[in-house]
């Protein structure tokens, strides 16, 4: 599903290396988690995954089903499977949630050369979703993000990966600033999107979201590199151990 | 009438034939432009809009737009209809002005009748609103409109009064003068659309009784070439509520005036605008209110969306006077550039003279905010529709302005399409 090879990726504006080769195969319907300390890398390789500015990718590749990603526009990257949950989702005042869902899907639809969805079934498929995520009406009405606690930004961005149906999705700390309520029903919203098929590459600072999303590999990143990848136990000795002893160890 | 020549206005200034009372109106008018001089680029008040198109003699020449690919505007809307075609009224294209709750007539009938209500309001709001800051054209205006409505609203208007002006004529020249006197308790909404002329210079008086309400959305149509200045001044006693939108998109220079006096308490004025310029576009908002009486609020909400050189201008001021205590004052005026090129010049103001009192102002310039594009394209959306959604997001606080959702509703579809035409 995504191959990523080698990965080297500096900053756009000083010269500060941040990736320094990352390798990392995710096969189709599998989990994978990545962990590592603040600093370490992980939103950023979400970001070049997704195509954000800033960044310049000196040495590697990334493929998703044997595409070359880092050539696509970020939106053709969404329309070729991948999905990006936010850290820190964005607000954008003045556009109602339900039009942003129904303008993303439907660009996707249109990308792919699929048929743009009625305003009657998108509505049917959105108010099922969101029940699920215990998002209401309201919430689909008012601007994108506005006002949103951080609970309900973070469900926000469930119900659109929900809608979307990406192949790859990518959770780049989707449990920080969460209660363990709030957690458990975002974890449930991310399991049931799982389907053997789908892959999903899931970064958070802690395990307990791990106790929620099994993940079938879990890598720890440090300073631009995955330094060890095992199965989930490993999450559990980041947890009791916490990452000193696995920076000295690969020191 | 006789020419009356000018040598201190360096132009000469022809006063159109009108009854006894439009006659004395009009030489009034006339004094006070001669005294005031029309304005020029060195005027602290035209620092920012040239306006020696809008002085000239003659206007310069305007091309036709054909804007046939859209449905008129405020079509679907059930209005009593008035047009004046190059800034002349015309019957057979307007309604018949007989409606229940006001009372309709052209200013130059008006003018025939010595003993008419609009006597005592022509020129009148607009010699109030001269001071501090002069107005000139405004002067000019009433000395010398050649056409109008006087509009009396009696009661609860049974329909919004539409004024639709249309442009046919490449040199064609319109002053358009309109008073509208609102009873106590009387409720009116004018819908106004067109470019009207090559050139338009256009005054409305507007005279609100306790508790009127007054309503109001124009939209200054789609011409690229045509010039206009427009000035409102409204007038407002207690609990009365004045509410004015204004829609620009395209056209050289536009300079759009709003003056207020709340004279009475508990009255609101809420005045907006958005406006659209990609390339040879030059629009100025202009807007003085006086807060002359106690618990009164008032809004200035003006965003504009500049590409291509396109320049924006915004001068608001709010004058709350010693006795106009707990009086509620917003004023926001934005511009979002859509390249480097592009300008805002803003001078918001604040002169307040009461203690008791809460008000704010705003003005900012802003390009696309990155973060929220590539939010966008990262679920999809193609990065011209994606920064579309982002100019209508940053254009949603004035469209907020407009009460009706039907009205709002059609102005967000003009938006929309204007963004479809003028994509990068
Ligand atoms: N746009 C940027 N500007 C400056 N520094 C950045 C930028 N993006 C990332 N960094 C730096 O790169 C490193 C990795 O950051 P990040 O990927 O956010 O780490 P993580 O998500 O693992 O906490 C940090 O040192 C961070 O300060
Ligand atoms: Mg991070």
């Amino acid at each position: 599903m995504l191959e990523i090879k080698n990965l080297q990726v500096s900053l756009e504006e000083e010269d500060k290396q941040i990736l320094k080769g990352v390798d990392l195969s995710i096969g189709e319907g599998e989990v994978h988690a990545i962990m590592g300390p603040n600093g370490s890398g992980k939103s950023t390789t979400s970001y070049v995954l997704s195509g954000k500015d800033g960044y310049e990718v000196t040495d590697g590749s990334a493929k998703l089903n044997g595409n070359d990603l880092l050539d696509m526009e970020p939106e053709e990257r969404a329309a070729a499977g991948l999905f990006l949950a936010f850290q820190y989702p964005v607000e954008i005042p003045g556009v109602g949630n339900m039009t942003f869902l129904r303008t993303a899907v439907n660009s996707q639809r249109k990308a792919r050369g699929e048929d743009e969805l009625s305003a009657g079934e998108f509505l049917k498929v959105v108010r099922e979703k969101a029940k699920a995520l215990k998002i209401d009406a309201d919430m689909l009405k008012r601007p994108v993000n506005v006002g949103f606690s951080g609970g309900e930004k973070k469900r926000n961005e469930i119900l659109q990966m929900a809608m979307l149906e990406p192949k790859m999705c990518v959770l780049d700390e989707t449990d920080s600033g969460l209660d363990v309520d709030a957690m458990k029903l975002v974890a449930e919203g991310v399991n049931a999107l799982r389907d053997g098929k789908r892959s999903f590459l899931v970064i958070t600072h802690y395990q307990r979201l791990l106790d929620h999303i099994k993940p079938d590999v879990v890598h720890i990143m440090a300073n631009g590199r995955i330094i060890k990848s095992g199965g989930p136990e490993l999450a559990l000795e980041v947890e009791n151990n916490g990452y000193a002893d696995l920076l000295e160890e690969t020191a | 009438m006789p020419a009356t020549a000018l040598t201190e206005l360096d132009r000469e200034i022809t006063l159109p034939a009108a009854g006894v009372w439009g006659t004395k109106s009009r030489k009034d008018a006339l004094a006070r432009l001669t005294a005031m001089g029309l304005p020029n680029h060195r005027d602290e008040y035209w620092k920012y809009t040239r306006p020696e198109t809008l002085t000239s003699a003659t206007p310069t020449p305007a091309a036709i737009f054909d804007g046939n690919d859209e449905a008129p505007m405020f079509d679907a809307i059930d209005c009593l209809q008035i047009t004046f075609i190059d800034g002349v009224f015309d019957a057979d294209a307007s309604d018949d002005l007989e409606m229940a709750g006001v009372s309709i007539e052209r200013l130059a009938t008006a003018m025939e009748n010595d003993i008419h209500w609009a006597k005592d309001l022509y020129g009148t709001l607009e010699t109030n609103g001269q001071n501090p800051v002069q107005r000139p054209l405004a002067a000019l205006n009433s000395a010398t409109a050649t056409d109008g409505v006087v509009i009396h609203a009696t009661g609860q208007a049974a329909k919004p009064v539409l004024i639709r002006y249309l442009h046919q004529n490449e040199t064609s020249d319109a002053v358009l003068h309109h008073v509208i006197k609102l009873d106590d308790g009387a409720a009116l909404t004018v819908l106004e659309t067109g470019p009207a002329a090559a050139r338009l210079n256009k005054v409305m008086e507007v005279d609100q009784g306790n508790e009127a309400r007054f309503n109001h959305v124009c939209t200054q149509g789609r011409d690229h070439a045509r010039r206009a200045v427009t000035h409102i001044f409204a007038r407002l006693a207690t609990e009365s509520r004045f509410k004015s939108f204004t829609l620009t998109a395209n056209g050289v220079l536009t300079r759009n005036e709003c003056i207020i006096e709340i004279t009475g308490d508990d009255a609101f004025a809420h005045v907006a605008g958005a406006a659209l310029g990609d390339g040879d576009f030059h629009h100025d908002d202009t807007v003085f209110i006086t807060h002359d009486a106690v618990n009164c609020e008032s809004r200035q909400v003006f965003k504009k969306v500049l590409r291509n050189g396109a320049t924006g201008v915004f001068q608001g001021k709010i004058l709350v006077q010693p006795d106009a205590q707990k009086t509620d004052g917003y004023q926001i005026s934005q511009a979002l550039l859509l390249d480097d090129d592009s300008q805002f010049l803003a001078k918001p103001e604040l002169e307040i003279y009461a203690d008791d009192v809460a008000c704010s102002h705003g003005s900012t310039t802003g390009a696309i905010d990155e973060t929220a594009l590539f939010y966008l394209r990262s679920r999809g959306v193609e990065k011209d529709e994606a920064q579309d959604l982002l100019v209508l997001s940053f254009l949603a606080e004035a469209i907020g302005e407009i009460e009706d959702e039907v009205l709002a509703d059609e102005i967000q579809s003009r938006l929309e399409s204007w963004l479809k035409r003028h994509s990068s």
